[in-house]
Parts: structure tokens; sequence; C-alpha cells
């Protein structure tokens, strides 16, 4: 598969086997792997969900994670209290792992929440904007340095930042800049590309002569190309880079070799740019059916434990479909209050203004 | 309480779509996500699943119809007590909200906001057809970039299965379709996500039904399964192909009993747009720079259709549909290696003729949205059994509607099938820029003379008549005439094939 490294980090092949690597191993846990698997079926379901409720009209749009559950989950398990996770906007898995509020995700999608939500103490808001996290990130990483949270000889007072971007994302100006301070800075951030192979209609191999992993020596840090639907690689991959981010080694580029199973957004038609051998082949790669495999063949689960993870996502489904109908819409003042912790001369003139013009409309 | 559900805007800023098929009739009992209907939007084909559970009671819009988005299109009971509407669908829809207006406005809009919003996004303006802005034509698509990944590493199909249910699953229009086809769900195999029964599965068992249960003396044996099914262009849906059908007036579709399409008038006017718009210009555009000549064979296909028979019982095709189709496709290849003046094209700009070293296989297919040529990619290098693999997969591509540009540009040659309706031959038309095109009619039992001399006799046999239509500009009497010869000789003897 082009892209895909000899290097490529893998514990767990397609078929649900575990194998070794050289540098890697899989610290976690069963019961680790369990809540993993549970994540995951709940992620897929809540996307699952959510472009129904967009097809119902209830959504102005939905980007679909279809696929990616394994990359998100197995980044959230490497994440600990103290660190912080900026994320791009299809991080539906790993959002609802961290404790975002699902109808946070939805208002956002709805149109109703202005990008205000509530503080989470790990996962930042959506950004809708291309890679413009990146930026956001590595100044936190920065802050996080000014303020002595790295590298300190008591490991439990060390936080790290990682920062989710795509392979699209990986060609824009702002990124790159993002990866010149962050390595000119020795930032405790770690990039992690969900490399899923379009970025909409456009192939990586366009955007790439070389793996994007690659990419990072170039700006002074390691890469690592982990196997993106494999979630006991990439919480290995993860755990290794965040570590490396809290003792103040810092950044590190992790290109997890993913798959869009879905479109880019409710608003596309992949059918229209790629070819479905290319799906076929990606579904045989399923994350989830692998780590299915891997738990029967250990005994780890049995029908009866996927039958109740159904049943929590058809429960999950019902709620999904109830937290829509109660979403308000933000007003403009909450807007206002919510850019400075303090507000500056310049924005309390710019209220000034929304306010007369929002006072010029009359009820009909 | 009435639930009704309104056309939602399933792209970004959308303005209108066109009402595909429904996949629900009024009565039906349906659950919530349960697919309802099938749009097409300038952007894409999208199913709409049901934000309600419970009866539908009425479908408010009917099929080919644009709609604007918010138009109300199936009202649904939910089996609730009336009580306040459901408010707000994001962007439009009911809102209970009083609407506000700008009291001071300096310049009065003269057009309404969604178009102005559609401009400024160059999106389509209201009642442009998807495709004036994705025009149908194809165009030869070279492949860019290194090669797709390939398949492999698929886990065994056990591993796939999650949950082991000896219920056959199947969605609830499903089942109901299913009994109102006579069709026992637990003899059909689904190919549906997590190996539910899809219509298509339903539609399978059916034909198969009908191919098991009919006798074999004086069937018609074609396809005529092969791109029938959903189709609405041709009333012969489900039917044996030709006649009998119980539907009206070719392009009305089985909108059943009592719906009058002319509304009670003497005529009824449908606007030329679309797939029938393409389909005209290309015809009408081959008329003219084309010097069609066609040549017929009357063949005794015999040998064809025991080489069919025997392919069925060969494990390595187990699953896949083996018909005569396949046969033809073959020896088509085959002769075209001997014959490449009829793999070729006129290259009018440059005063040059085009010789195609690979064949692209068109197969002229009747698809939910009219007709279409996809083709087999490099056909003349696939061994019979990936053939087969390459056909099969077409026509169900096909008969979905899924497909995508890349399958219907580059052809080089097209093979039409007019047997499927029974009908014995025709004088087709060469498809876009091709130089060639033939046409399969109908297999019937026959009687046929065979023997010499004193051995000579009358016997029962597979008859058909092949025909090839071709550019005499480029290929001439000969050059047509061995071709066809070629392709007879080698459906009348496919051992014949060996000699190629």
């Amino acid at each position: 598969m082009l892209g895909q490294s000899d290097d490529m980090v893998q514990l767990l092949t397609p078929d649900g086997r575990r194998v070794d690597h050289p540098e890697f191993t899989f610290r976690g846990t069963t019961d680790d792997l369990l809540r993993s698997l549970r994540d995951m079926w709940l992620g897929r379901r809540f996307d699952v969900e959510a472009i129904a409720l967009q097809r119902h009209g209830e959504l102005g749009m939905w980007p679909p994670q279809l696929g990616q559950e394994a990359a998100q989950i197995g980044a959230a398990r490497a994440i600990r209290d103290g660190d912080h996770v900026f994320p791009s906007y299809r991080e539906h898995s790993m959002a609802l792992a961290l404790g975002v509020p699902m109808q946070q995700i939805l208002g956002f999608f709805r149109g109703t929440d202005a990008g205000i939500w509530e503080m989470n103490d790990k996962f930042r808001t959506y950004a809708l904007v291309i890679g413009v996290q990146t930026l956001h990130a590595v100044g936190y990483a920065m802050g996080l340095q000014f303020d002595g949270l790295v590298g300190n000889d008591d490991e439990s007072t060390n936080s790290g930042v990682m920062v989710f971007h795509g392979d699209g994302a990986s060609s824009q100006g702002d990124v790159n800049e993002a990866y010149v301070f962050a390595a000119s800075y020795n930032a405790p951030v770690v990039f992690f590309c969900q490399n899923n192979q379009w970025a909409i209609s456009e192939p990586i191999t366009l955007q790439s002569r070389i793996p994007l992993y690659e990419r990072a020596r170039g700006f002074g840090f390691p890469g690592i190309q982990v196997d993106g639907n494999d979630v006991l690689a990439v919480q290995a991959v993860s755990e290794w880079a965040m570590d490396r981010a809290r003792r103040g080694d810092g950044p590190t580029f992790i290109e997890a070799y993913t798959y869009r199973m879905g479109a880019h957004t409710t608003a596309d038609d992949p059918t229209k740019y790629r070819a479905r051998d290319e799906e076929e082949a990606w579904r045989g790669r399923d994350p989830i059916n692998r780590l299915v495999a891997h738990l029967r063949d250990i005994d780890a689960i049995d029908d009866a434990h996927l039958k109740a993870l159904e049943e929590e996502a058809d429960e999950l489904g019902v709620r999904t479909r109830a937290s829509i109908k109660e979403l308000t819409d933000r007003t403009m003042d909450e807007l206002f209050a919510g850019v400075y912790a303090e507000p500056t001369v310049a924005l309390e003139a710019q209220r000034r203004q929304f306010k007369e013009f929002a006072d010029s409309f009359e009820e009909d | 309480m009435l639930q009704t559900f309104l056309l939602p805007d399933v792209g970004e800023g959308l303005t209108e779509a066109e009402i595909v098929a429904w996949r629900v009739a009024e009565g039906d009992v349906i659950k919530v996500n349960d697919v309802l209907v099938e749009i097409e939007t300038a952007k894409s084909i999208v199913e709409l699943p049901s934000p309600y559970a419970g009866t539908v009671k009425s479908l408010l819009v009917s099929e080919g119809t644009e709609i604007e988005v918010g138009t109300p299109i199936v009202e649904i009971d939910d089996g609730s007590d009336d009580e306040a509407p459901e408010p707000v669908l994001v962007g439009y829809g009911a809102s209970e909200a009083p609407s506000r207006r700008r009291r001071r406005s300096r310049q009065t809009p003269d057009r309404s906001a969604s178009e102005a919003m559609a401009s400024a996004y160059e999106q389509r303006a209201p009642g442009r057809s998807t495709e004036e802005v994705h025009p149908a034509e194809p165009v030869r698509a070279e492949a860019v970039g290194d090669p797709l990944p390939t398949a492999g590493e698929a886990p065994s199909e056990s591993s796939l299965v999650l949950v082991e249910d000896n219920d056959p699953r199947a969605k609830p229009p499903v089942r109901k379709y299913a009994a109102d086809l006579g069709v026992d769900l637990s003899t059909v195999v689904g190919t549906g996500p997590d190996g539910t029964i899809t219509r298509r599965d339903v539609e399978a068992a059916l034909a198969f039904q009908r191919l098991e249960q009919e006798p074999r003396q004086g069937r018609v044996m074609n396809d005529q399964a092969t791109f029938g099914g959903e189709q609405r262009a041709y009333t012969a849906t489900g039917s044996h192909g030709f006649g009998g059908a119980a539907g009206g007036p070719s392009g009305f579709g089985d909108f059943g009993a009592g719906f009058d399409p002319f509304e009670g008038r003497a005529e009824r006017r449908v606007p030329i747009k679309g797939v029938r718009k393409v389909t005209a210009e290309n015809m009408v555009r081959s008329v003219n720079t084309h010097v069609h000549v066609t040549e017929w064979v009357t063949v005794d296909v015999t040998g064809t259709m025991e080489f069919v028979e025997t392919l069925k019982q060969r494990r390595e095709f187990t699953g896949l549909r083996i018909s005569p189709l396949l046969v033809y496709a073959k020896a088509i290849c085959l002769a075209l290696s001997r014959n490449p003046e009829l793999n070729s094209e006129w290259d009018e700009e440059r005063q040059e003729i085009v010789y195609y070293r690979d064949v692209n296989l068109g197969i002229a297919a009747a698809t939910p949205r009219g007709l279409m040529v996809p083709n087999i990619k490099n056909a003349g290098r696939l061994s019979l059994l990936q053939l087969s693999q390459a056909i099969n997969q077409l026509v169900q591509v096909a008969k979905d509607g899924k497909l995508q540009p890349a399958d219907y540009s580059g052809g080089t040659f097209t093979i039409t099938n007019v047997g499927v309706f029974g009908i014995d031959a025709g004088t087709p038309i060469i498809n876009g820029n091709e130089s060639a095109i033939f046409c399969m009619g109908s297999i019937q039992r026959r009687p046929w003379v065979v023997g010499e001399g004193a051995d000579e006799r009358v016997e029962p046999r597979w008859v058909t008549t092949l025909a090839v239509a071709f550019d005499h500009r480029i290929i001439d009497g000969e050059q047509g005439s061995r071709f066809l010869h070629d392709v007879a000789s080698i459906l009348a003897e496919p051992a014949l094939a060996l000699l190629f």
C-alpha cells in the first residue's frame, strides 16, 4: 500500500493476531482493551446516528469518522490529567471518550453553539478552519513550558499537548509554521496526523511525494508511522510520544495510517472520486473487527458481551436523537463574553455595534 | 400524531433535489432511520432515513419530481397523541418563533435569500438539472498518481461476523417486499452490511427461483435479470423481458392501479433533460459522424449454451452469475485481437485513426438512471474467470445506479443486448467515438439443419442472430465481416477459441 512504510508500527494484524515490534510494546491490560472496544463501538454508533440526524435535517452538516475509531481511541488512552488535546473536527470518538457531552458536538454542527463549549479539562473546541488548531496547540504547549509544567523531575507534575490534524492539513501553511515553532521551542506537543488518505477528493499521493511521517525529520523532530486501525499500536506509540513531550524531549509527529470509510462531510459523495476496490480493501482492515477478533481469541468477550454493547449503542442512539431537541441557540452576548477573560476596548465597541444592528430588526 | 418530514438540505447550501425512488409505501410500518426515499441533488444520490417511527401515512411527492428544500415529502403517524408540532429544522422548516425582519432596509433585495446564497457560492440556480452541472458526457480519464491500494489482508469471513444470529436479518420494508413477492427470507443470502438482506438480494433470490422452476424448453436464454430489477426505463421490470409486464406505456414506471400519469389531459410533456438529453445528443452526434453499416449472421450457439452450463458447475465460478454474455464478451475480445480495426477511433481533428491496444469493453445497460454504457477496462487481457467477475461487478454497480464517471469513460467497443427483451436482432448505433458495436439477439430454440448427406436432418438447437454495426470510414466490409465471422465461429464452437 502506497505511503505505508515497512517501519509502520503494528501490534495487531487486520485479522486480529498480536505481533511483536522491536521498539513498541502494548503495556495496557485486557481491561484497557475492553474499554477501548466500548469507546470505539459507541463512537462509531454516535457517528452513524449523527449522519442520520443530518439527513433528517437536524444538523447543518457532519464530518463522518467511520474507520478512524482506533486512531482516536488509541490516542485517547495516552491522555492523562493535565494534558490538553486540540482536535480538528472529526475526533468524535475521542471527544466522547474524554468526556465531551454529545450535545456540544451536535450543537457545533447544528450551528446553535457559536463555537462556545463548556470547559473540558482535556479537550478543546473543534476547529473547522483547516489546521489552525496546530498553532493554538503549539502556543499552548509553549505556555506549559513557561509555567514550568514540563520536564520536571517529579514526573507527575508534567503535562503535554496533543494536536490532531489530517493529511490534507499537512499541506497547509499554518501547519508547517506550527511545526517550525514547535521544533524551535522544543514545545511539548505531539502532532497526531490521521492520514485517512483523502483530503476531501485529493489523494494523499498527490500531496506528498514521501510518506508523511518522513517530513518530520526535515523540521527537526522524530516522525513515526503507526497502523491507525490498530488501537494497541496507536496507544503504545501515543504513550511514548506524550512521555517525550512531558519529559521535555520536544515534539513528535505521529502519522496514524488509516482510512476515512465515509464521505469527507455529508455534503460530498466519495463515489465520485475514489474507487470501490480501495474502500473494499480498507474494509478488510476495519479497526473494530480486528479488536473483536483478538478479544474473542483470548476469550475476553463473547456474543453476549457484543450484544450488550449493541444494546448500549442503541440506547446511545436514542439519547443522541433526544439530546438534539434540547439544544438552544447561544446569544451574541455569550459569544462576546467568551473571547477574552477581560473584555478589550475594541471588543466592547464591536459588541455595541452589533447590538445596534440587532436592534434594527423588528418582529414580523 | 402526524409528523411531516420536510426535504432537508443534505449538502451545504443546496436548494432543491429530485425524488428518485420511494423505499417505503403508504401503510408501511417503519423504525427510526429506516430508509424512506432516495433523492438526487446536484452533488449526489442520497438516501434519507426516517426521523420518526410509525406508519407511513402518505407520500406527498411522486418519483421524478424536483422539489425545493423544505417541501413536505412524507407524513408519518408516530402513534402518539396530538401535541404541539415539533419545532425547527436547521435553517428552514416550520419555526415557531416569529420571524423578524430588518426595519430600515436600504436596498430591497430583488432575489430571494436562497437564490442570492446560491449564486454567491456559485451553486446552480433552481431549475437546472444535475447533468447541466455535471455533464454525463464521458471524458477519457487518466489515472492520476500511483495505483490505489489493492485488496489483501482482509480477515476471514468468520471474524467479520460480530453476532451470530440464525434469524435472517432484513429491514421491515425489505421484509414486506419479500413477503409481497413470496420470497422466503430464510432462503436468501444477505449481502448488505453485517449480512443483512437487501432488496437486491430478494430480487436475486426470486430470479433464481424462477429460473429453477421454468421449463428449459423454449426458454429465452439471455440475461433478462442482468440489468432488469429496479429499472424504471423499461416496464418489463421483473418479468421475462418482452411483453407481459403490467406497467403502462414505456417511461411511466409502475405507479400502481388508479394512478393516471396524464392527469386527465390528452398529452403529457416531459422536459428533455438528464440522461435522456445526454443520450439524445450522443445518438445524434454518432449518426451524423459515423458511416453506419450493419451486418448479421444467424448461428447455432448450442456449443456456447453447453459451455455456459459447464462453467456453472465449476467450483471457481461459484457465486458468479454465468450467462452467454460472458462467452460473447470473451469471443469479441478474441475476435478484436485478430481484427484490431474494430477497436479504434476516428480523430477528425488530427486526421488520424487511433488504434487501441487495450479493449475497454462497454456493456449497454438500462440502469435506474437510464441508458448507460459502463465498460470493463482492459477486458482483452482478462481470463474468463476475471472477465466473469468484472461483468458481475459491473452489473451490480449499474443496477444500484452507482456508476462513477470512470466506469463509463474510456470505452473502445460496446456490446448491446436486445435479446434481453426477446428481440431477434437490431441495427445498433455506435457508442461515442468508438468505431463498432455488437448487438446480441435473443437465443431461442429453433429448428436447424444438422449433419450432411444421408445424415442430414432438422434438430431443435439454440439459435441466435448476431449483428455488428461499424464505421465504414475506418472499417471495410471485409474487416467487419471477418470480425463477425470470427465471433460467430467461437460461439458456435467455443473450443475454436484455442486457435486465437
